[in-house]
């Protein structure tokens, strides 16, 4: 299924069609593909057995590239023929005399070379080539990449690197992505290996926490209450998570540890409603809504519950606190204070509240990018109540962008540690199961990572490390 | 016919003299009482030997068998071969075939006897007397009707406009009746809890749902403890969009889902 979807959007790109069809054009801050470095990759080929992976290793490397947002794959139909797999295939061509007395002096080729990538059409900044062979048992890859711009071969080398992985498709897969991750960081890309994605899922017969690696492999189910637990939330360390769980007739906040799986200690205020947890970037404090003067309003305390401390005191729900990770002073939050549920905003200590939204429709799901500067949320303005679609917005200046737009739902979207990516789930229509995707900031590159039951409320963490 | 005829006086000659054989063998002294007889009419009289007729009871019986303290109870009997027939408890000699209404205070036995020829029956019947009549079981023990059963059959759902938790004027007809019932359960059981349960529709985000279901709940709460029900019989709990009734896309689904329930708790 996942390789199916991997080429699917392989094909997508290839033939440079754009996954959501009808979609209105986008306005406002974030930038298009023009202006990003233009790289192109070599279909690498393994020595002997290592052959057998290619497929898996190929559509993995470009996909993880593909799927950053931050480059611009040149398509393969633009490559020169003659392609390297290692430095020293690269012959500088040499000149020569010219057949014809008065001519000027020939340019004689003498292999591949980096004009090869350079010029048109190709027109590339960048290489990736290598190849792979078997070694010991293992697989072993010997990865490239060049700045084909450069006049020779020692300067154009930004990456040239050995990595070993399992004799096998997984393996061929792992030095993948760990070579995509080394090519990324070269473009001041944050790699999304290593973190994990936390979400809903029902497919166990009730409500429970999962969590996922960034492409959706490796789906584990956390908790195993079996009541409703949902909300789900990461510290900023990745160390522990919270969640909201109906426990003996109430809504109650629970933290646990992502390393043992334990539940650790949380006093909740006495209420019938606790709910929407959310960690301080230092993890030293813990933000929720609670029903204590008979509407549910936001609070914050110390990690371990005590030192509570309602911040806000309307006769209206407010839900969703979310701290800005980069200042950990501003807090976003959902609001029916002016009306309909509205996105607003207030300073960690329940000043300078403001509305963020414009008081149309109705908006959920608020999450910030790491940069503390973009946001992103759920609103249904231009539709049905209940038909929500996914915003971004500017902070500093309020100009919603539209992502999606999409028959049925739209919701939750999360920030991916890189900035550039977004999780979040779609119930294509009515009756149908709900599912993950993550997707570019521009809402291209849909990736659906869920296939069973219902999966919803993603929130994209870091890992451990 | 003439065979089952022969058969017979064979029989009962046959048996006449079994019985004489008898006698003489065992040399027992001839009993006082003289066995059965035959049924009189059956074969021919003239080769039965004469036996003294016994005294027989044909039937005592007491109706009705049982009464309260106070009430009457009649004693039918029907006696024959006797001349002799006595009730006990001081009711004395009566009549072959009689009644007699007695009155007693408790549970009696009424012993008929009679005598004649040297023999005598007797027959026995008992009246049960309750002395005072049993109060009848307390009402809750009675109509104990499980008070979540009554709830669940009696109690109405309440309705909410969309994204609000005002009690609409149709809510507030709803919910006095509803106190009613409530109060009606707590009467009979004063340790009755009631949860009420705030539910919304799918539309909005399941967040803000579960606060917006919160304060619906707290909202019925407020209403029914203004009508007198208790607070702390009433409890509260938010479903949000997570137990819907109907799952259909439609205003009348909808409408359905934002409600009020009231529950029996756990």
């Amino acid at each position: 299924m996942k390789i199916k979807l991997i080429l699917a959007s392989l094909a997508a790109l290839a033939t440079g069609a754009v996954f959501l069809s009808g979609q209105d054009p986008i306005s406002g801050v974030i930038t298009k593909p023009h202006g990003k470095p233009r790289i192109a990759v070599i279909d690498f080929r393994g020595a002997g057995d290592a052959q057998k992976f290619m497929t898996s290793f190929n559509t993995t490397l470009w996909d993880e590239l593909s799927n950053s947002g931050v480059l611009e794959m040149v398509g393969k139909s633009f490559y020169p023929l003659d392609v390297p797999q290692q430095p020293s295939d690269f012959k500088p061509p040499t000149t020569a005399a010219p057949l014809r007395r008065g001519d000027p002096p020939r340019t004689v080729r003498n292999g591949p070379w980096l004009t090869d990538w350079s010029n048109p059409p190709t027109s590339a900044n960048h290489l990736v080539f290598g190849y792979t062979a078997v070694q010991d048992g293992r697989l072993l890859l010997r990865g490239y990449l060049f700045t084909v711009t450069q006049p020779d071969v020692q300067s154009a080398q930004l990456i040239g690197k050995l990595y070993f992985g399992s004799l096998d498709d997984e393996g061929a897969k792992k030095v993948a992505r760990e070579f995509a991750a080394d090519i990324l960081q070269q473009f001041g890309q944050k790699s999304l290996s290593g973190t994990k994605i936390y979400f809903v899922s029902d497919r166990s017969g009730n409500k429970e926490i999962w969590s996922m690696d960034y492409d959706g492999s490796n789906q584990k189910q956390l908790t195993s209450y079996k009541t409703i637990s949902k909300e789900p939330i990461v510290s900023a360390d990745g160390r522990m998570f919270a969640f909201t769980s109906l426990i003996k007739g109430s809504w109650q906040i629970m933290i646990h540890s992502v390393e043992t799986g334990r539940k650790l200690p949380f006093y909740n205020p006495i209420s019938s409603t606790i709910e929407t947890p959310e960690f301080t970037p230092d993890g030293k404090h813990v933000l929720y809504a609670a029903s204590l003067g008979g509407y549910v309003n936001i609070c914050i305390s110390d990690i371990t519950g005590a030192n509570m401390n309602q911040l806000t005191h309307v006769r209206s729900q407010e839900v969703s606190p979310k701290v800005n990770p980069k200042t950990g002073r501003d807090v976003l939050f959902i609001s029916g204070r002016s009306g309909i549920e509205q996105l607003w905003r207030m300073n960690i200590d329940g000043s300078d509240v403001e509305r963020v939204t414009n008081g149309e429709g109705y908006v959920a799901n608020p999450s910030w990018n790491p940069n503390g500067q973009l946001i992103a949320f759920a609103w249904t303005r231009g539709f049905e109540p209940g038909s929500y679609n996914i915003f971004i917005m500017d902070i500093a200046d309020k100009k919603p962008v539209q992502l999606t737009s999409n028959a049925g739902k739209n919701e939750n979207p999360w920030f991916a540690p890189d900035g550039v990516h977004l999780v979040y789930q779609s119930t294509p229509s009515h009756g149908r199961p709900t599912q993950i995707y993550t997707m570019l900031l521009d809402g291209t590159h849909p990736q659906q990572l869920t296939t069973q039951g219902n999966n919803t409320q993603p929130v994209w963490a870091n890992g451990i490390n | 016919m003439r065979n089952l005829s022969r058969t017979l006086v064979t029989a009962v000659f046959g048996a006449a003299l079994m019985m004489t054989a008898a006698g003489c063998k065992k040399k027992t002294p001839i009993p006082t009482t003289p066995p059965p007889t035959a049924p009189a009419n059956r074969g021919s009289g003239d080769t039965t030997p004469a036996v003294p007729l016994s005294v027989r009871i044909n039937s005592f019986t007491g109706e009705p068998r049982s009464i309260e303290k106070g009430q009457a109870v009649t004693l039918r009997w029907s006696v024959g071969n006797s001349t002799d027939i006595s009730l006990d408890h001081e009711l004395g000699a009566v009549a072959a075939n009689g009644s007699r209404q007695v009155f007693p205070s408790q549970t009696t036995t009424y012993t008929l006897t009679a005598k004649g020829g040297g023999n005598q029956d007797t027959r026995s019947v008992t009246i049960e007397v309750s002395s005072s009549v049993p109060p009848p079981p307390s009402r809750t023990a009675a109509v104990r009707i499980p008070p979540a059963e009554i709830l669940g059959r009696e109690a109405q759902d309440v309705y909410f406009d969309y994204d609000k938790n005002d009690i609409r004027a149709d809510g507030r007809d709803t919910l006095t009746k509803d106190a009613d019932v409530i109060k009606r359960i707590l009467g009979a059981d004063p340790t009755f809890t009631i949860v009420i349960e705030g539910h919304c529709d799918e539309r909005g985000s399941e967040e803000y749902n579960l606060a917006l279901g919160d304060r619906r709940a707290l909202a019925v709460k407020e209403f029914l403890v203004q009508l007198g029900v208790p607070d702390d019989r009433l409890k509260t709990i938010s479903f949000g969009k997570e137990r819907p009734v109907c799952t259909d896309e439609n205003e009348a689904c909808y409408q359905r889902n934002r409600r009020g329930h009231l529950a029996p708790a756990q």
